[in-house]
Order: C-alpha cells, then structure tokens, then sequence
C-alpha cells in the first residue's frame, strides 16, 4: 500500500519544514526554494512523518491522501 | 465598533514575574483574562483581541483575512513603530498578498536547509572564536555580552558576505543597535551607517560578485531590474534586526536553562546529538517573542468560536499557545525529551514563519554544543531571581548573564 501526497508551490513559502522532518519525501527547488516532491507516492511506512510534515507545513501546502490498492 | 471600557481590560502586554525569567505571564494577569480569546488594553491605545490555544493561533495565522501592516489605521501596535520611511521598502515582514510573496520569495532559497550546511563551517568558526575570546578575557565573563550577542550579527555577516576588513565596524554598529543603553538617536545612527556600508558592498558585488547573498540579489535580481537597490539594503537590514535580538537571546536564556539544569549541560556534553531536540524544547519553552504577533482583521472571521469583526486587531499569543496543555502535556516543565516539541510556535506559523528558522537552529545547536563541550564548569554568578531581564523589549531575554568555570 502506498499514500498520495500532493504539493501546492503557489501557496508553499519555503519554510523548509517538510524538508526537515523528510527529506526521502520532500526537498527545496535550487533556484527559488520552494517545495516540491522526490516521491509522489510514498511507502505506508512513511505516513506518520508524512503526516507530520503535513501538520508542520505553515500554510497547509501540503496534503496526503489514502490510496489503497485493493479495489 | 461597540463602544467598550477599555480601562477596565488587563494591560497587554503582560508580563512574567520578575523573579523568573522562564514564567512569561504572571498568573495574576492570566487570571484576569476572559476566555481563551478575550481582550486586553493595548500600550499605545485602544484594546486588541488576545489569542491563546494553540489551535487558535494556528487557524488566525494562517487567515488569509488578517493582515501584518502595522502602518494600516487601527493595527494593534505593540511596539513603538517609526514612521514610515523609505527604508521600509524592503520589510516585507510587514507586508501583505503579492508584496510579501514576491520579497520574501527572492530569499527562500537562501535559507534552504541545505544552504544553510553550507555556511554551518562559518557558524562554528565564529562560535568557537567567541567562546575562546571569552575564556581569554577570564572569569567571571558577562555571557550575553561576550557570546550570545556577537555570534548572531557575525552570523548574518557571513550570510549576507562582509568581507573580513568590515567585519569590526558590523559588529560595532549592530552591538549598538541591541544595546538598551542606547539612545534613539544612536539606533537611528547606527541603523544608518550600517545600510550605508550594505549598499557599498552591494554595488561593490556588482562588478566582483562573490558565493554570498548579496551577490546573488544584486546580480539576479537587480541587475535585471525586479528589485531596486533601496528594497535590497532594507531586505538585507530586516535580515539583520530579525535575526540578531531573536538569536541572541535564545542563545543567552538557552544558556541560563541549561545552567539550571546541570544534568542536561552533562548530557549534551557526552552526547551531543541531544541537541536538535533540545533545541526545539527551548524554543518552545522560552519562545522570546513573548509579546506575540499582532495582526489587524481585514474582513469578519472566527476564531476560537468568537467573531473578529473588519478592522479589530488581534494578537497572537505564541508564548501562551507553547504552554497550552492540549498539545504540551505539562506545559510549564523543561524536558529535552519531549516527543511534541517540535509543534511550537516559537517562529510564528502561515506566510510569515520565519524564514531564518534553519540558521537560526544551526547557530543555537553550535553554541550550545561548544559552551557544553569548552565550558564544562560552567556556572552561573547570579542567582536565578536576581538576573535582570529585558521585559518590555521586541523580544525577551535578559540584559546579562554573568558566568564563572
Ligand atoms: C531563535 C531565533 C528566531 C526567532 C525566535 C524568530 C522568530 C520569528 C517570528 C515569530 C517571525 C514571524 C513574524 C510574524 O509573523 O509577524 C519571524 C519572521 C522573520 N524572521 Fe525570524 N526568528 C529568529 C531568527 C531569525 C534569523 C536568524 C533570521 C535571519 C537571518 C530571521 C529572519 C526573519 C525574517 C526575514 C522574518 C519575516 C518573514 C516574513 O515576513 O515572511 N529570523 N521570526
Ligand atoms: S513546509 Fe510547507 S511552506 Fe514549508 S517548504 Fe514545505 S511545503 Fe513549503
């Protein structure tokens, strides 16, 4: 099983702190700092810090959704 | 705007009992509030609403219906604000929508974390230098004085890159500008001499542009035309007052925790991956803007289940908000260990968090590990009640520390 996570740049305003809590998933644009994304879907063991960067974020860019694979 | 008593409200803004610096509001005044958001009478006029949940201060934060221009009729003014200048066009911390965006985003890149691994060398370069510097001058040694206010301002000197030969005249400008002996005719001076010496470098970057900040703007941004060069010397001079009174006095109270708290000294010592999580406790526990985030509502909105109505001012209590119980179980106790820590608002949250975050925790987790590793005596002089704070400043510490090893 593995999550969605989506990423919006217009509202992310480089903060870094999806980037600290994880980096596996999360990484800064060279030119303008801003966010975006190494792994669109990461492994459910990531979720909780996935969660927690999403709590973290200060402007709510960031969001996780639950996608199963069993249909 | 109904017609209120505002005599009757609690004076804002508060203060913690003058025998503890780790108390930010008496329980006196806390008990005089009305609710979790009620109101308080202002210093320099008229009453604000005062926001104290965590929960609260996050969802007000991030309102795109509130706005940080202290220069708008009727904002909720908590500290003496100039007036306006032209100096000002850089200060985007005080800027709302686009003008914010578009400053602020020329510089997040700068600040990324793995920017930051760059100038971390510098950072223990200079914290090391401080600290021996210290020790040379002999005990007892005024630690604010000697540590904790001259790393911050060679910190963004490195970051902002002034050369080695202006390095003198910087800090001499900078420590004046903190000093609360200081009169407003000597800040305006320094203050002065200070953007005059950054336009010099910066026009001096054009021609020989070097891997620093200053280079960077002047060459990709300004050169091009997207930023005028009075709005880069007044970026750079919000880097400067943002970064220095902030840092240097986490770094001194940081310091006076620890020197309470002997055994966490010990354990960072022996183990100094400690440090980030201690870190985040102390920023948490500390959080030195203690007089919080004002912000002025542009439209009617909820918060904390009361109506803010167009035009009423609000303040964000961020140190209340780090103490509240339902995110921090036993919010008045120090503990390093503490697996939420790194939930506080010590840097504000929404657009305007802070954008120094990850230099500013470089620079606190060097001074602390160094001062642990070099001083391993380190005592305070004073007894904790006796030690004299800086109540009524931007950002709250305490005005010296005196030490001994
Ligand atoms: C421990 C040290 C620090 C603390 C506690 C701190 C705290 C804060 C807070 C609470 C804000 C939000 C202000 C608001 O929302 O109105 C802020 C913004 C800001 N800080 Fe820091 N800060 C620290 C260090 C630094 C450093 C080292 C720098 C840069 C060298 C810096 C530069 C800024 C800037 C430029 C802003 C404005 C951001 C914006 O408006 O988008 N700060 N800081
Ligand atoms: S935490 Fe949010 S604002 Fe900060 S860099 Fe990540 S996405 Fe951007």
């Amino acid at each position: 099983m593995s999550m969605r996570v989506t990423v919006n740049r217009e509202l992310c305003v480089g903060s870094g702190n999806c980037v600290a809590t994880l980096q596996e998933v999360f990484d800064q644009d060279d030119r303008d700092g801003l966010v975006w994304l190494r792994v669109a879907e990461p492994p459910e063991s990531l979720r909780e810090l996935v969660e927690k960067a999403v709590q973290l974020c200060p402007v709510g860019a960031i969001e996780a959704e639950r996608r199963t694979t069993a249909r | 705007m109904p017609n209120i008593d505002i005599s009757t409200l609690p004076a804002y803004p508060f203060i913690g009992p003058e025998d503890n610096p780790f108390i930010p509001v008496k329980s006196s005044d806390l008990e005089r509030l009305d609710g979790s958001v009620g109101k308080v009478r202002l210093p320099f006029g008229g009453w604000a609403w005062l926001i104290t949940r965590h929960e609260d201060v996050r969802q007000l934060l991030r309102h795109p219906g509130f706005s940080s221009d202290q220069y708008r009729p009727g904002f909720p003014v908590l500290n003496p604000i100039p007036p306006k200048q032209d100096d000002a066009s850089g200060l985007f911390i005080f800027m709302d929508g686009e003008a914010h965006g578009r400053l602020r985003r020329m510089l997040t890149a700068e600040f990324m974390i793995k920017n930051i691994r760059r100038i971390e060398p510098l950072i223990e370069e200079t914290v090391i230098e401080a600290l021996e510097r210290m020790r040379s001058l002999g005990a007892p040694a005024d630690l604010m004085a000697e540590f904790a206010l001259p790393v911050p301002s060679m910190t963004v000197c490195h970051l902002l890159g002034v050369p080695y030969s202006d390095h003198d005249f910087f800090q001499h400008h900078s420590r004046v500008i903190m000093d609360r002996n200081s009169g407003p005719a000597q800040i305006e001076e320094a203050l002065g001499a200070l953007a005059g010496l950054i336009g010099k470098l910066a026009e001096a970057k054009r021609t020989a542009p070097e891997d620093d900040l200053l280079s960077r703007l002047m060459i990709e941004r300004v050169v091009p035309g997207e930023l005028r060069i009075d709005e880069l010397v007044s970026m750079a001079m919000l880097l400067l007052v943002a970064g220095h009174e902030t840092t240097a006095n986490m770094i001194g109270l940081s310091a006076l925790v620890l020197l309470e708290h002997p055994e966490h000294l010990a354990a960072l010592r022996e183990n100094p991956d400690l440090a980030p999580g201690m870190v985040e406790e102390l920023l948490r526990y500390l959080t030195v803007v203690r007089t919080g985030l004002p912000r002025l509502a542009l439209e009617d909105a909820e918060i904390g289940g009361q109506t803010i109505r167009a035009g009423e001012g609000v303040v964000a209590m961020l140190a209340m908000s780090n103490r509240d119980g339902v995110v921090f179980p036993e919010p008045e106790q120090f503990d390093p260990e503490r697996r939420e820590a790194h939930r506080h608002m010590a840097f504000g949250f929404g657009l305007h968090q802070c954008i120094g975050q990850p230099l500013a925790r470089a620079e606190l987790r060097v001074a602390l590990v160094e001062l642990a590793r070099r001083f391993p005596g380190l005592r305070s002089e004073t007894a904790l009640a006796d030690v004299p704070q800086r109540p009524m400043a931007v950002t709250f510490g305490v005005a010296e520390l005196p030490v001994t090893w």
